[in-house]
């Protein structure tokens, strides 16, 4: 159906008629690299990329997911974020701060695997910013706090059987099977009653299908899952019980629960007896959701 | 002669210092919080996923939604003036503490002034997450395995927050954060009390996480002590 000038001029109309009374009055930038963000322009993309799910007030009710008491089913799995409430899952800063302008930018590079949020990478470098900018007009935290300092991941030691052995005795110690199951699949004695931060029912990550974490992809970003937690989640920070060096035998460790994902973790793993005889004896269940996409 | 002067003058400074001194502000509220209806029962919990703290209590206790007191008390209410008395500049030096022991938070209820140190304690032999779900302050949410030492963390704006931890779903507790140091939780009994109140007409407000908030206004002229009751109506569910 071909849409007439008359329609096109109505639309045009509309959008630019909704969109400034729904969207914050005030302007943000962001800084990510050498590119600024502007918020201005980030609105234009929000209103025709974003609110979909997102929704008008950016506070996670689009209509593609349905606000809970609804008639009407939700269609999507897990909430879109609501950045209303600013409180974010993937960080570089501590528990309870704001995300910096670049963990925003690399969530929307990434996308989040296991949920409906794809990977913006088809938009271009200066689009995200300005979607960055836009998006830190939603709550008023960005204007009074300060995103957090980043925190500081030293840099990854030599990888050893004596690390992977450790990180088994940490995993231990510090409970992470309680909810995380001793195999790593997200069957531990508390998963079943976990709940995120608007009660709705979560599931902790599943180590033995596929390679990829809510937060990225490699070694550095599984150590500062747990060492800033996934804010708005039952996953807690551990940054102030774990030292920096016992992070990275944990992180070697957790790289042997992913048995469908081959790693050099978890081949050096394998060539041990022990680690052998564990690998083997683990059961692959859910499906692998892939490994190694490149940014 | 003289020395029934003395005791005349002796006993005139001691009636004097007991009367004019009566604290560093003046008047008080105290009074009692009770319910009428019924409060819906509160149901054993089941802890036999963490032994360790199941072994400590051999009569499961039960939710510490709705407490309540013999003559229909009510327990776990924070009375507070919630208008007529100035902000606290500075937030009191000591802190407060929540303790985590037998898979349970003590208190239930912790009341604290906005930027005072919390300090978290978990007594128990597991670990446990701390995770208030703060909507106005910010939300974290840290672990504390057993054996490592207390931390302290700090609220900058007035909230009830609900706390909770995710490894054992049925633990639950509420921090209130509040503008100023004249509040009180009420006992088993419904009682509390308010002291040090200087002279200003005051707007009560007594919240308990079920049954929601009450107001009253309360006038002090000097240094007496005003009665309040508050009464809140209990659900069946």
């Amino acid at each position: 159906m071909r849409t007439n000038n008359l329609t096109r001029l109505l639309m045009v109309v509309t959008t630019l008629l909704v969109a400034p009374v729904l969207a914050s009055p005030q302007q943000m930038e962001s800084h990510i690299g050498k590119v600024t963000g502007h918020s201005e322009s980030g609105k234009q993309l929000f209103y025709r990329y974003c609110w979909g799910c997102h929704g008008f007030r950016g506070d996670g009710n689009g209509e593609n997911w349905l606000a809970p008491g609804s008639w009407l089913e939700p269609y999507l799995n897990i909430q879109p974020r609501n950045f209303v409430a600013a409180t974010f899952k993937c960080r570089s800063t501590p528990t309870g701060n704001l995300p910096t302008d670049q963990d925003l930018y690399n969530s929307l590079v990434r996308g989040f695997v296991n949920s409906a949020m794809p990977s913006w990478i088809t938009l271009t470098e200066q689009n995200r910013a300005d979607l960055v900018a836009f998006i830190k007009t939603f709550s008023a935290r960005w204007k009074n706090d300060k995103p957090g300092d980043p925190i500081n991941v030293p840099p990854e030691p030599k990888l050893s059987a004596d690390s992977i052995k450790h990180g088994q005795e940490l995993f231990q110690k510090l409970e992470c099977w309680k909810c995380h199951g001793q195999e790593g699949r997200g069957d531990g004695p508390s998963a079943s009653t976990l709940t995120d931060s608007n009660d709705q029912p979560i599931r902790p990550y599943n180590f033995a299908v596929g390679s990829r974490f809510k937060c990225g992809a490699t070694n550095q970003d599984l150590y500062k899952i747990f060492m800033t937690g996934l804010d708005g989640t039952p996953m807690p920070s551990f940054a102030d019980v774990i030292k920096p060096e016992d992070a990275w035998d944990l992180v070697h460790f957790l790289r042997t629960l992913q048995v469908t994902h081959k790693s050099p973790e978890l081949t050096l793993w394998g060539s041990t007896k022990e680690g052998a005889a564990q690998i083997a004896s683990r059961k692959i269940s859910g499906t692998p959701t892939g490994s190694g996409i490149k940014q | 002669m003289r020395t029934k002067l003395g005791y005349a003058a002796g006993l005139a400074v001691l009636a004097a210092s007991t009367i004019g001194f009566a604290g560093p502000s003046g008047g008080s509220i105290s009074g009692k919080v009770t319910y009428e209806g019924t409060p819906a029962r509160q149901k054993p919990i089941d802890m036999s996923k963490e032994p360790g703290c199941a072994s400590q209590h051999p009569t499961p206790i039960t939710t510490e939604t709705v407490v309540v007191g013999p003559g229909n008390t009510l327990a776990n209410v924070v009375v507070y003036v919630s208008a007529g008395a100035p902000d606290d500049a500075t937030p009191p030096g000591q802190a407060v503490t929540i303790t985590q022991k037998g898979c349970q938070y003590l208190p239930h209820v912790v009341p604290m002034v906005v930027n005072q140190e919390l300090k978290v304690v978990n007594a128990d032999s597991n670990s446990h997450n701390i995770h208030p779900l703060a909507k106005i302050n910010h939300e974290w949410n840290k672990s504390q395995p057993p054996g490592t030492p207390p931390f302290s963390e700090k609220f900058d704006k007035p909230e009830f927050i609900p706390v909770k931890c995710n490894i054992h779903p049925w633990m639950h507790g509420e921090f209130a954060v509040l503008k100023n140091s004249h509040y009180a939780v009420s006992g088993g009994d419904g009682g509390f009390t308010l002291p040090n109140l200087p002279p200003g007409k005051y707007t009560l407000t007594a919240w308990h996480e079920a049954y929601g908030e009450q107001t009253q206004e309360v006038t002090i002229s000097g240094s007496e002590t005003k009665t309040v009751s508050f009464v809140f109506k209990a659900k069946p569910y």
